[in-house]
């Protein structure tokens, strides 16, 4: 009874089964983060439903329909960009809203699936892997909405829908050689973009990352906080709650962007690993269900989500450890907050989608 | 390209997604074990560094300050206690805009221009996250005002403080002292200044001053977590700090009011010892100040008012005042004589109202333009005859008068236990040599011997002079502090008295001599402190003087009434009683107070009074 319900409603259990461990999981840091506050949680969970409602409706759409879709999104996506720098909310020192007037609306956030979903439809319609012109109408695809993203200024989303595209190219089996030759054209363009491209907080943020002692009290607290919170938990940590750091205000953004430190601080290296593996099998089991898509659209987008999320997960990890400069991303699924998540959970529903509408096979 | 031609060929394109995918699975993998290996570094191999820094940046450990010591007087009267009260307080690191603050505290209670004055210039120095006291003594509807506003203030607390505080405020500002805020200057002379992290305030004068080390007790410390924005969320520790130790003074507050009272107006400077022990029972300094003005900070205005008055308040006239001492000397002197064979009792001089030395013209005046006539030592003492003084000097000559003054404590430093003591001056031949480059005239000799000229003394030292007279030649150095009690374990310490060396006599019977002179100067009927005598239950032994506060040309009448009020001679007494056992031994100047007999004389009367007898006016046992 319960599996035909599970395969009409078009869900991937085991998937399902390790977002629902690390929702749970990111509940039980956030209680700890948002000092024990239970409106705090209340408020997740809607938007936990929320989200899980969002990736249960794409789950039911056929990825056919996703790849007849997917240039008008792209085009209403982009005009939606431009629609934000123009007529955008100013929040937070960046424009990045849409007031419609019910819900402020991110159009960043749908780019994150619709980029790779646009160079999936263009890749998969020709030949794989692609031609040098193809490959450039696809990287220029992926460049558009980054470079206007980028302006609002949002590196982090730049950054992740720019590595969404990407990794779609990656995955059409682009030649190691043309990857080597992008990687060393980056290097001058990087400094480019740094001298002409970024603004003074976006430097600074490289600078502290550098060096976070130059600047203890500024720029450079939340990182040697949060290095302190993680290195003092230890390997078991301070316990639940007893998190010194976190409970003291010594750790900024802890429910948001910096809630790896609490967990850090307060379940130490052993609940970090059970983090990183619960991520690790959410991750594989993506990739199981990129390998088995039927066609290269649906491999080139699952594979392109998947390695997004682990990109989220990389560099949210990585900057608060101290490992990455600070680019202000959250946590998926444990970091307290709306929109992110439910990008997040709507590229599992396409996943899950591509999964559970397989096509009999035509021998 | 054209090895794959433009058709697409799905079996191929899944095999090579296969490939990607695998090189994505490794990629992923290297990134979480790039991320384990940070975490391990972290976690592991710094945990130790890591755990030091939460420490450090949770647990913070503060001072307490201790409780500094009571003193009291004689009778356990409280002379300086803490008191506590409320105290408006500032964080300047909490505070986002002083200006508005301070306005919208302004708005809320009476804040002066002075208190915001003394609050910018603490603010100057003040330590990280310590607190800036902007307005003292909050009554209750100030502290209420201010609390049901603070959420409004944020950095801005009421705190409850003990304050040092003076309950007879003038009445002992210039034996007790005060306490103010530490300065730099202080800060830096502190032999431990980790004693003090947690004080604020200082002994600046006084007993404050000079028991400093005793009454200030020992820091303690608490171990507090605090959170990031420095506020104390909790204790983990305590040392409690040791409080100070209380001290009991050897002055008598009733003594020191009658005194006080007994001044009615004028100025000078009144001290009262012990001969036995040389107990201070009163120092008194008139006019006084109110001490409290200085605990929490003076304000310009009033300091202005006090530093510049003609009649200087803040000056201590029985520690620093130094003045002639006038015919006072005049029993001293004598005993001089006696005791170098000079003269005997039976020696007389004749007296014609003036005095010359041969081959000089200028003639020593007396105090008496005609005359005492046929005069011998005792009445030379009782009547304070001048020209038998200007002969007996002439005898002795500057040495041995010097030497002798000197070994009963004049012009030199009675080392009682109050910072800041003047030594006064008692010339000799040497002295002027070294500091006129003159020879020393032997008209001068004649000045001196009446206490005129070069000498100096202030009221404590001819108090002491008049002690060690009182005491037979036993010389005890003056002590403000009777007893010290460790309020820890109730130890009580009594210093015991410190004997200076005294002052040797051949004859015993000469210090009776000059009693009996002494006494007459009171009790006699042409004594110059004769109007105390009435209803004197007991025996009273004194000299007066005067001290001239300008020079007379020769030949001038003196006239007092011609001359301002500020310009009359200062009015001297000094007095032991009762004669055959004596109990205390006062010394008074009156500035311009004219004659010691009819104006300093009284108030000694009074002090001993309320000393010796009881209050049916009965000498005490």
């Amino acid at each position: 009874m319960i599996k035909e319900l599970i395969r009409r409603l078009h869900i991937d259990l085991p998937l399902l089964f390790g977002l629902l461990v690390l929702a749970a999981f990111g509940l039980t840091i956030l209680y700890s983060a948002g000092n024990q506050e239970f409106a705090l949680i209340q408020r997740q969970l809607l938007r936990m439903a929320v989200a899980f409602g969002v990736m249960l409706v794409l789950a039911q759409v056929n990825p056919d329909t996703l790849l007849r879709w997917a240039p008008w999104l792209y085009g209403i996506g982009i005009a939606l960009l431009v629609a934000v720098l123009v007529m955008g909310v100013v929040g937070k020192g960046a424009q990045r809203w849409l007031d419609l007037g019910v819900v402020r609306f991110q159009p960043s956030e749908m780019m994150k699936l619709v980029v790779p979903m646009m160079v999936a439809w263009y890749l998969a319609e020709r030949p794989i892997p692609p031609s040098t012109r193809h490959l450039i109408i696809a990287l220029l695809i992926v460049l558009v909405p980054t470079l206007l993203i980028a302006k609002q200024p949002d590196l982090g989303t730049a950054l992740l829908v720019a590595s969404s595209g990407i990794f779609v190219l990656l995955f059409a089996s682009v030649s190691w050689r043309l990857v080597g030759s992008a990687i060393l054209l980056m290097i001058p363009t990087a400094a480019l973009v740094w001298k002409f491209f970024m603004h003074d907080y976006q430097r600074q943020r490289v600078l502290t990352f550098l060096n976070p002692e130059s600047d203890p009290l500024g720029a450079g607290y939340h990182i040697i906080q949060s290095k302190i919170a993680i290195g003092s938990g230890g390997l078991y940590g301070k316990g639940w709650l007893n998190g010194t750091q976190s409970h003291l205000e010594f750790l900024p953004e802890r429910s948001t962007d910096f809630i790896f430190a609490v967990l850090g601080e307060e379940f130490g290296m052993m609940g970090a690993l059970v983090l990183l593996t619960l991520y690790m099998l959410i991750i594989v089991r993506g990739l199981l269900i990129a390998v088995a898509g039927q066609d290269s659209f649906q491999r080139l987008l699952s594979g392109g989500l998947i390695m997004t999320f682990l990109v989220y997960v990389f560099v949210n990890i990585g900057m608060v450890s101290g490992l990455l400069p600070v680019v202000g991303l959250p946590l998926p699924l444990i970091s307290y907050g709306g929109s992110s998540m439910v990008t997040v959970m709507a590229s599992f529903g396409i996943l899950m989608s591509i999964q559970t509408h397989k096509k009999l096979l035509r021998s | 390209m054209a090895l794959h031609g433009h058709l697409k060929n799905p079996i191929r394109e899944r095999y090579l997604f296969r490939n990607r995918a695998i090189v994505a699975a490794i990629g992923g993998l290297v990134l979480v074990v790039l991320l384990v290996a940070r975490l391990a570094y972290l976690q592991i191999i710094s945990h130790e560094h890591y755990t030091t820094l939460s420490q450090n940046n949770r647990v913070d450990i503060l001072p307490i300050a201790p409780t500094r010591g009571l003193i009291y007087d004689r009778n356990g009267v409280v002379l300086a206690q803490n008191m506590p009260s409320y105290s408006l307080e500032i964080i300047p690191e909490r505070v986002a805009s002083m200006g508005q603050t301070l306005s919208a505290i302004g708005k809320l209670i009476e804040v002066s221009e002075s208190d915001i004055e003394r609050f910018y210039r603490l603010l100057k120095r003040h330590r990280r996250f310590e607190k800036v006291p902007l307005r003292f003594r909050l009554s209750d509807e100030e502290v209420a005002r201010i609390s049901v506003n603070r959420h409004r203030l944020e950095g801005v607390e009421i705190n409850s403080r003990l304050t040092r505080h003076y309950p007879l405020g003038p009445l002992t500002a210039h034996t007790v002292g005060y306490v103010g805020r530490i300065n730099e200057r202080e800060l830096r002379n502190l032999k431990d200044p980790s004693n003090y992290s947690a004080t604020t305030h200082i002994g600046k004068v006084g007993v404050e001053k000079s028991y400093e080390a005793l009454l200030h007790g020992t820091v303690g410390h608490q171990q507090v977590e605090t959170n990031a924005s420095g506020r104390i969320l909790r204790v983990l520790q305590r040392t409690p700090p040791l409080p100070g130790h209380n001290l009991h003074l050897n002055i008598d507050v009733r003594l020191q009011r009658i005194a006080a009272n007994a001044f009615a107006g004028e100025r000078g400077a009144l001290v009262a010892l012990e001969p036995q022990s040389g107990a201070v029972l009163a120092l008194v300094s008139m006019p006084s100040y109110d001490s409290n003005l200085f605990v929490n900070g003076i304000d310009h205005k009033t300091y202005r008012a006090l530093s510049t008055s003609r009649d200087k308040p803040l000056f201590n006239r029985a520690l620093k005042g130094q003045y002639p001492p006038g015919s006072t000397i005049k029993p001293f002197v004598g005993l001089a004589g006696l005791e170098h064979q000079v003269i005997t009792t039976a020696d007389s001089v004749p007296c014609h109202g003036y005095y010359q030395l041969e081959n000089d013209d200028h003639k020593y005046r007396d105090w008496k333009k005609e005359g005492h006539g046929e005069i011998g030592l005792t009445r030379a003492i009782v009547e304070s005859c001048d020209v038998f003084f200007y002969d007996l000097g002439r005898m002795l000559g500057i040495d041995r008068i010097s030497s002798y003054l000197k070994a009963f404590g004049l012009g030199r430093r009675t080392g009682i236990d109050l910072v800041g003591e003047a030594g006064g001056l008692m010339p000799s031949r040497e002295w002027k040599r070294r500091n006129k480059r003159q020879p020393w005239f032997p008209g001068e000799t004649l000045i001196t011997s009446i206490g005129q000229g070069f000498t100096l003394s202030t009221p404590l030292q001819l108090a002491h002079i008049t002690a060690t007279l009182a005491a037979r030649g036993k010389r005890v150095q003056p002590a403000v502090v009777n007893h010290i009690i460790d309020q820890t374990s109730d130890e009580v310490t009594q210093p015991s008295p410190l004997h200076l060396q005294g002052v040797e006599i051949i004859d015993p019977e000469r210090w009776d001599r000059i009693f009996r002179a002494m006494t007459q100067v009171v009790h006699g009927l042409t004594g110059t402190a004769r109007r105390i005598n009435r209803n004197l239950p007991y025996k009273v032994a004194g000299k007066t003087g005067t001290a001239q506060v300008f020079g007379i040309k020769q030949d001038e009448e003196y006239k007092e009434e011609e001359i301002a009020k500020r310009l009359r001679d200062h009015a001297l007494f000094i007095s032991f009683a009762p004669v055959d056992n004596p109990r205390i031994a006062v010394a008074l100047i009156v500035e311009n107070g004219g004659s010691g007999g009819a104006v300093a004389a009284p108030i000694a009367r009074q002090v001993m009074d309320g000393f010796l007898l009881d209050d049916n006016g009965r000498l005490k046992p």
